[in-house]
């Protein structure tokens, strides 16, 4: 069992469900993501994902971009990346994955990435732009390393694909809410606790719900169907304020905080 | 399972690859190791529509007749093979032969695929569009073909290129797009690939993105390659009715590659036909001062495929640079990999002042304006002409007129123009 797998089943048992936080790594430096992660744990996050920046993320809308844009000029390295969480993540009691494009998995090498992944206590990848049918490699590299590799489900994805999805994604399942790219949103598609209420008869993974979800009224209206929540934009947003790092970090604390309240 | 990972055995040179095959790209969109479908699930039923709306066109005579009405009578296909005499002459050596898709309508040879793709559209039943540009020949290219089909139209344009392809982008209004400025990144091709990307994202479903080049997820880069090929089909047909034979060398220009991939093929099973592509040398060698992925990248993943690019050691897209708006991309496409890998076509670069050198000399001794793109191209054919015998004959790919590079090219120049 990977930790995410541990994770859902306590939160199942208890009756629970999950927010997962999204944050980019070094935005506006690493020091700070590392005492983000903590904040966000101490609020009570049930897992953490940090985005690996990433020069062309195509499936990010402003936001995430532009926190990468500001990462990359300067001159965040994976490696530096890495090295934070391996220090960074034992210390929290929330497992943390990464959000990393393929293009910078396989430059840095599929199995060095996932051993120093698994080295720095990372508990699982997702790879937006590794769709199932190019992902057997990479996810045979995770399993033997017990991490998961989470793989996504969107909108756009025919029922049948959508159970072979169901069928390789390893912690849990993240279903995207909307057809589009990453960012906050006030209305939710109407069809979408229908579209999660058919894919949970269909699988026993757990089943995260991610894109556009930024308001306490999403996480009522989604929690009930879903496993989990992940809230991405809205973090990123709050982390690049104009205003000192104690106040922001009070800030995002409080934000996540109230989505919490929403969520039991 | 078995694991693997591709390019994990990739070398650099083709030395002990198998010749290249023309039956490529395989089901999974691989050319060899390169290629795939590195996309946001999202796109993927997209694309996969986009497939298998291809495969039933192909096996359609009707729509490959209308695809040859459209190209003969509004295109005005075939483009003439033509012996640059004087420039030859000139260089002294090999006879140089231009394959003249300047002089298509809209000036270059990217109209060949956008007609191709915009009766896919309509066979989808999708009622809008949106694509790329870089030099903005793609742009006016999609912009008339949607004109002509009454679909409404969106390019994305780096705001960089934009600034130096103002021509083409006040054509693209008068075609009825709307062009819209890409801000992001350097602000060049591939960050207008990346804007339309994001665009289809949340458009799948009455969208069709109408790619360039031959670059991207499977299956562009096939679709491309075969809308384009008809530039090969015909020099072939033309060689062999004026020369009696097929030209000793082929040299076409290489950004994404999608003019050179269109003459190269069907020349790929022609193992005596010598192929070159070449990229752009931009100011030097040194890296950000070039769009070199083949000469000088590694493999890696760029918008949605695996192929050469010019990549950090982190697998971030490096800065790149080209005078020339349509070959300052950082990728390439996957078949041009492959081809690289296999030995089957030669890929080596022109620098920015050797391509406007070749401008000059094709402008005074022809009469033709290349595009700085095509530039490159005739200034390499230029050079291996030299030396060579005067009976050999180095087809170039003259992909596109020069007009929309005048106010760049007097900019470049120190000229005060207009």
């Amino acid at each position: 069992m990977s930790a995410i797998d541990e994770l859902f089943a306590k939160l199942r048992a208890a009756g629970r469900k999950a927010l997962m936080p999204f944050l980019t790594a070094g935005d506006p430096d690493l020091e700070f993501t590392a005492a983000v992660l903590k904040e966000l744990v101490a609020r009570g996050a049930s897992m953490c994902e940090v985005g690996i920046p990433y020069s062309d993320p195509i499936a990010d809308g402003p936001v995430i971009q532009a926190s990468y844009t500001r990462a990359l000029d300067k001159g965040v390295k994976l490696r530096d990346i890495l090295t934070m969480l391996g220090e960074t993540a034992p210390q929290l009691s929330a497992p943390v994955v990464t959000m990393v494009s393929y293009a910078i998995v396989y430059r840095h090498g599929v199995e060095k990435y996932c051993d120093e992944a698994a080295a720095a206590g990372l508990a699982g990848l997702i790879v937006p732009d590794l769709p199932v049918d190019e992902s057997p490699a990479l996810a045979a590299v995770c399993a033997a390393r017990n991490l998961s590799l989470i793989q996504l489900i969107t909108p756009t994805t025919p029922r049948e694909r959508a159970l072979k999805i169901c069928e390789t994604s390893t912690g849990f399942v993240y279903y995207v809410s909307v057809a589009g790219i990453t960012g906050e949103r006030t209305a939710l598609p109407p069809e979408l606790i229908d579209n999660v209420g058919w894919l949970r008869e269909q699988t026993k993974l757990p089943i995260c719900i991610g894109f556009g979800i930024s308001q306490p009224e999403h996480v009522k209206l989604l929690s009930p169907v879903a496993d989990g929540l992940i809230v991405g934009s809205a973090i990123v947003r709050r982390m690049a304020a104009d205003a000192p790092r104690e106040q922001k970090l009070t800030d995002v604390g409080e934000y996540v905080a109230s989505l919490l309240a929403a969520l039991d | 399972m078995s694991i693997n990972i591709p390019g994990a055995a990739a070398t650099s040179s083709g030395a002990s690859a198998a010749p290249a095959s023309a039956q490529v790209p395989d089901a999974h969109g691989r050319f060899g190791q390169f290629g795939g479908r590195y996309v946001p699930e999202t796109l993927v039923y997209a694309l996969d529509q986009l497939e298998s709306e291809y495969g039933k066109a192909q096996a359609d005579a009707q729509f490959q007749a209308e695809l040859d009405e459209l190209l003969k009578n509004f295109v005005g296909r075939p483009s003439p093979l033509y012996h640059a005499k004087r420039l030859s002459e000139q260089v002294g050596g090999a006879q140089i032969w231009f394959k003249r898709e300047d002089l298509n309508h809209t000036g270059a040879h990217k109209i060949n695929n956008t007609l191709g793709q915009a009766l896919l559209t309509l066979r989808m039943g999708k009622t809008r569009v949106i694509a790329e540009t870089g030099a903005g020949q793609h742009g006016v290219a999609t912009a008339t073909a949607c004109a002509h089909f009454g679909l409404p139209c969106v390019v994305y344009m780096g705001e960089e290129d934009i600034r130096r392809q103002s021509p083409n982008v006040f054509a693209m209004k008068l075609l009825g797009a709307e062009v819209r400025p890409v801000t992001s990144g350097s602000r060049t091709l591939r960050d207008a690939i990346n804007e339309a990307m994001r665009d289809w994202m949340a458009t799948v479903a009455d969208t069709h993105y109408i790619l360039g080049s031959v670059v991207g997820p499977h299956p562009f880069p096939r679709i491309v390659r075969d809308f384009q090929s008809v530039i090969g089909r015909e020099a072939i047909e033309q060689c062999t009715e004026r020369l009696g034979r097929l030209p000793e060398t082929v040299v076409a220009c290489v950004g994404g590659g999608s003019n050179a991939a269109g003459m190269f093929y069907p020349f790929v099973e022609h193992g005596d036909v010598e192929l070159v592509g070449v990229e752009a040398g931009g100011r030097g060698n040194q890296p950000g001062d070039h769009a070199s992925p083949l000469t000088y990248g590694s493999p890696g993943v760029l918008h949605g495929s695996f192929s050469y690019v010019m990549q950090d050691e982190d697998g971030q897209t490096s800065p790149v640079h080209s005078m020339s708006a349509g070959l300052d991309y950082p990728g390439v496409g996957p078949e041009h990999s492959y081809w690289k890998d296999t030995g089957r076509v030669a890929y080596t670069s022109c620098e920015d002042g050797g391509a406007m050198k070749a401008f000059d000399a094709c402008a005074a001794a022809e009469g033709i304006m290349p595009a700085l793109e095509s530039s490159h191209a005739v200034a390499k054919a230029m050079e291996l002409a030299k030396g060579r015998k005067r009976d050999e004959v180095i087809l170039v790919c003259l992909s596109g007129r020069g007009d929309k590079d005048a106010s760049e090219i007097a900019r470049l120049k120190g000229v005060k123009f207009g």
